[in-house]
């Protein structure tokens, strides 16, 4: 990605956004739950042009058998993109980004599955990026945070993100592709609802302290309205299953 | 009882009503949440949270069909759909084995009826076939469901298990953990298989025992037709 485009005019005379968002305002996001009848639980997310779909396996037994924690599960997230996902065909398998981005999303769920409960196993997180415009680990998180909850994994709390950025000299919420890639900066933010905690946080690009403080602000309060949809995903799979158990 | 049973969430917050916390809920700062997604339920005393999806977890006293996946000199480790591979010993089977002799008995690949006889707390799960009705299955054919659908498919004190038994005139073991083994006429079979897939399927509309009934008369007509012609 990156490269700088001194031409592109990002936000208009208006404050309107190359893609007529105001600067606090959330792409459209749709969620499903249980869309794969194979993994023990999965999830598709759709947030602006971001296609995304996560998988979950387990608890299951570790392989390799030396990565086996005899107190606890581990969780192993594995983040890919597809070669088709981008413009420019992205060479498939894990690069840098990649891994490291497996490694913040592993550690960012591992803090809310109460892993103590299984022993000794692992439980294996996909998340494939079908199609990206900026913001995938964030909405890949949050499909995860969905999957985990469909397979009926134990866990505190789910998780949700949202990142912030600064384009223009302005503050704003979500970056698209364009801002992303010719904006000053990016802050993906991802929260434990209920209490707030900050599970994952990262910046990309200069912000001052103020501007951070604003930025992670306005994504915490946007991961709120996206908590709301995961839990209304949830509820539409299971309904039914609710009201199987009523007739018993 | 409440009358409508909601669905709950991870990290909802969950209103005891007196009771005491049971499986799936946990306390912060004297505040009960809920820990996995499932219907509440209050069971003497306590409140419990039922999960609606999820792996099989290993419970004392469960019959599990397993495949062997392993032999060792004094026990075979089986695979019964859970988190773990669950270990059988020789002392723990209807059979004088000596030592190194497990293969001649079951072997890599076979498929039994066991019992689990203890799970610890850190989740080792041991098996038993010491008890009438475990045994080596021969024979037959082996699905596999969500173990959460397990209650629908044998229905309120057995009634569908009974249904699908008596109308495809097959024999039916279903495993705690979501396992089954059918066995019988190639057509009959069939008939089970796809009665099942309809149960878990539809287990939520009403009239499900109706319409398995449906469904097997339908096919055995059918197959009586074909059988005419």
């Amino acid at each position: 990605m990156g490269g700088i485009n001194k031409d592109i005019k990002l936000i208009d005379e208006n404050g309107k956004r190359i893609d007529g968002r105001s600067f606090n305002e959330l792409r459209p996001i749709k969620i499903e739950a249980g869309v794969l009848e194979r993994a023990d639980g999965s999830a598709y997310i759709e947030w602006g042009n971001n296609k995304i779909i996560a998988a979950v396996y387990g608890p299951r037994e570790v392989y390799p058998k030396h990565m086996q924690d005899p107190s606890r599960a581990v969780l192993r997230a594995r983040y890919n993109m597809a070669a088709f996902s981008v413009d420019e065909r992205k060479k498939p398998g894990p690069d840098r980004r990649s891994i490291e981005l497996s490694l913040v999303i592993s550690n960012a769920l591992s803090s809310v599955v109460l892993l103590e409960q299984f022993p000794r196993t692992a439980i294996d997180v996909f998340i494939e990026v079908l199609q990206a415009d900026a913001g995938t680990r964030i909405a890949g998180l949050t499909a995860a945070s969905v999957a985990l909850a469909d397979a009926g994994i134990p866990m505190k709390d789910l998780i949700v993100g949202c990142a912030a950025g600064k384009v223009d000299n302005t503050v704003v919420l979500d970056l698209n592709k364009e801002e992303d890639n010719y904006g000053q900066a990016d802050l993906p933010v991802a929260i434990i609802p209920r209490t707030k905690e900050i599970v994952l946080f990262q910046m990309d690009g200069d912000m001052t302290f103020d501007e951070v403080e604003m930025g992670l602000n306005m994504a915490i309060d946007a991961a709120l309205k996206v908590y709301e949809l995961q839990k209304d995903a949830l509820r539409r799979k299971y309904i039914n299953l609710a009201q199987e158990d009523e007739q018993q | 009882m409440e009358k409508i049973r909601e669905i709950v969430l991870p990290g909802e917050e969950i209103d005891l009503m007196g009771n005491k916390p049971g499986n799936g809920i946990y306390i912060e700062n004297g505040k009960a949440y809920v820990e996995y997604l499932g219907v509440k339920t209050v069971k003497s005393g306590y409140l419990n949270i039922i999960p609606l999806s999820g792996r099989y977890q290993p419970q004392k006293g469960d019959k599990v069909i397993g495949k062997v996946v392993d032999i060792m000199p004094s026990n075979w480790v089986v695979d019964i759909n859970a988190p773990y591979l669950a270990p059988l010993h020789v002392n723990d089977t209807p059979w004088k084995v000596d030592f190194g002799d497990t293969g001649k008995y079951l072997n890599v690949g076979d498929t039994i009826i066991a019992k689990i006889m203890s799970v610890n707390e850190v989740k080792q799960v041991w098996l038993t076939m010491k008890e009438p009705g475990l045994r080596k299955l021969e024979g037959g054919h082996v699905i596999t469901v969500s173990p959460t659908k397990v209650p629908r498919i044998i229905g309120k004190d057995g009634s569908m298990i009974k249904i699908l038994k008596d109308m495809t005139n097959s024999k039916i073991y279903v495993g705690q953990n979501g396992i089954i083994w059918i066995d019988g006429s190639i057509d009959s079979i069939l008939k089970v298989v796809g009665a099942i897939r309809l149960i878990e399927r539809e287990a939520h509309i009403i009239g499900l025992t109706d319409r398995v009934k449906d469904f097997l008369s339908k096919n055995k007509k059918e197959n009586d037709e074909n059988g005419r012609n």
